[in-house]
């Protein structure tokens, strides 16, 4: 190494330590703790006593680890595809550019900038099995479809039946997808014009046009959002616990492997076996999403600069 | 390039505007049912048909409310230290951090940040343990440190995304600096940060906003109800009231959420454009 070279490396260090010393501290450092410690039995208040694989055997038979395995896939599976789904419709209507589209997008906007704890009040009342605000519209529905159908139906009891625990759970957070419209229609904007005109030329119809010039132009963008979502799903936690005000759900339908870790650490301070859990957890985010970043590669259209 | 729009032809122009209207009632719906709410008496939240417009409107509830919460001038003046001192410290630290990132070259740089963005894909559970152990070992649980301090260690996402800014700035005005005798400070001081206000404004917001809103830290590390903010003190009422006051906790959660959406509101060019940077084109 050169003296200009050595001296380039310590300015740069010099400017970078605060991000790296954040690195060894909350990063690396509590990744190596939570390995070593997911041998252990440990409660914080006393020194951890090493036990070797015996949290992972556990684990492998522990009935709730692989529920909440379950619920966090089958949860994932949903929000994904309608984290995408919803925003971008969304999107490609506002993409029309008719006058007051900053008014609309405004609108779709703000539900996600409510804090987590009022967003989980206000849906629980919205979802209220009694006497909700979606249930008053569903009733008179439901009421219909029964006289026609001749069996009775009911409005779902939301957020006490396992059964829609999740998809009330799907409902509030569809509503906060503000941030991924703003997202998906900056990258509809960033689409050439001519690309369209040239399209039009050649007769493609409007179908045609979104399926050959907006979808492989938007790709990257809805590559790299697909991935943060699918990194965001596999950890949810916050929403569905203020939601269940704290808790797990009816027949523990929102326990996920982020509550549970949440739960083991801090109801019941065996923090050994969170850590084992963790790191499981961290494996899953971790194959996950190379699998998705693989898959989507090949579905991925990048201009080529 | 920006696309102009040609005009559609009236028939489309209807399906498009009737499309964003129902979309716009279904996300707007939510928002006017709290409020309406909030000006209810409890007895007038259960009636069905559900009714729109309380009349009287209960003002009174937002000061019961209040009431109910615990002591809420103090729950807010703590939310709003911790938001002063993790703002302050999140843009002082990641703005260090991605000058050096973006503006300086030295061997090796590429990789590392390669590694601020590994970093972001570690789920919180994973370190959540060990983090706690360690302000526990510091004596810290209690307090507001474990809330704030961290922000002193510039957060990945924000390095990235003052960085993407920095390096639209052209390198002949560091040029120029440096040959009028600027040293490294003195060109972040006196060229990237005046024109870069855009972008720390944008750090400043999103921080600004994830600490009021945060109630996960503060449920974990503080223990006195007097240090609650005003996320976890409506936790707190929620899970005390078990779900029967909606109406104060309707006034509770549109006064908490006021205050962002008002924020939201005199700065929202620079946040939409903030969160569309943060979309990943390249």
């Amino acid at each position: 190494m050169t003296k200009t070279e050595r001296r380039e490396l310590a300015a740069g260090l010099l400017f970078i330590s605060p991000w790296a010393a954040g690195f060894l501290i909350f990063c690396l450092y509590p990744l190596l703790q939570a390995a070593r410690l997911s041998l252990a039995d440990y409660s914080v208040l006393s020194a951890p006593v090493y036990i070797g694989l015996e949290n992972y055997r556990l684990l492998l038979r522990d009935e709730l680890f692989w529920q909440s395995v379950l619920n966090t896939f089958w949860f994932a599976a949903f929000s994904v595809p309608i984290g995408a789904i919803v925003p971008l419709s969304l999107a490609l209507l506002l993409n029309f550019n008719l006058p007051g589209r900053d008014l609309f997008r405004t609108v779709f906007f703000l539900p996600s900038l409510l804090p987590l704890v009022c967003l989980g009040v206000l849906w629980q009342w919205l979802l209220n099995g009694d006497i909700g605000l979606i249930n008053s519209f569903l009733r008179p529905a439901c009421e219909a479809f029964s006289a026609l159908l001749g069996t009775p139906l009911r409005p779902p009891n939301w957020l006490s039946d396992p059964a829609w625990t999740k998809p009330a759970l799907l409902i509030a957070g569809a509503w906060t997808t503000g941030n991924a419209v703003v997202i998906y229609l900056a990258g509809l904007q960033d689409v050439p014009r001519h690309l369209y005109e040239a399209a039009e030329i050649d007769g493609a119809s409007p179908l045609q046009r979104f399926r050959h010039v907006t979808l492989p132009m938007l790709s990257p963008v809805i590559y790299f959002n697909g991935v943060m979502s699918v990194i965001g799903s596999l950890q949810v936690f916050g929403l569905s616990y203020v939601l269940t005000g704290g808790g797990d759900g009816p027949d523990r339908s929102l326990l996920f492997m982020a509550t549970y870790v949440y739960r083991r650490a801090f109801d019941y301070w065996d923090m050994g076996y969170a850590c084992a859990l963790g790191l499981v957890l961290f494996l899953i985010v971790l194959t996950v999403t190379l699998l998705a970043h693989f898959v989507g590669r090949r579905f991925t259209h990048y201009e080529s600069k | 390039m920006k696309t102009a729009a040609r005009p559609l032809a009236p028939v489309r122009r209807l399906c498009v505007y009737t499309l964003l209207v129902l979309g716009a009632i279904v996300f707007i719906t939510p928002f006017l049912w709290m409020l309406s709410t909030s000006l209810k008496p409890l007895r007038a939240t259960m009636s069905f048909p559900p009714e729109w417009i309380p009349a009287p409107p209960q003002w009174a509830n937002y000061p019961e409310a209040m009431r109910t919460m615990g002591p809420f001038f103090r729950y807010a003046g703590n939310t709003l230290l911790l938001c002063v001192l993790s703002v302050g410290g999140t843009v002082l630290s990641s703005t260090l951090a991605a000058y050096g990132f973006a503006r300086l070259s030295w061997p090796g740089r590429d990789k590392v940040f390669i590694l601020v963005l590994a970093t972001m894909m570690i789920p919180f559970p994973v370190v959540m343990v060990p983090i706690y152990a360690l302000f526990r070992d510091l004596g810290w649980i209690g307090t507001f440190r474990p809330l704030w301090v961290p922000t002193l260690f510039a957060g990945a996402f924000n390095v990235f995304l003052l960085r993407q800014f920095f390096l639209t700035i052209p390198r002949e005005l560091s040029e120029a600096a440096r040959i009028d005798g600027c040293n490294e400070w003195g060109i972040l001081w006196r060229v990237i940060i005046p024109l870069s206000k855009p972008a720390l404004l944008v750090v400043a917001l999103f921080q600004f906003m994830a600490t009021w809103n945060d109630f996960l830290g503060p449920l974990i590390y503080l223990t006195d109800q007097n240090d609650y903010t005003l996320a976890l003190g409506l936790q707190a009422f929620q899970s005390k009231s078990g779900g029967t006051a909606w109406n104060l906790l309707m006034a509770a959660s549109t006064l908490i959420s006021l205050p962002v959406i008002v924020l939201f509101f005199f700065t929202q060019r620079t946040f939409v454009e903030g969160i569309a940077t943060t979309g990943g084109k390249n």
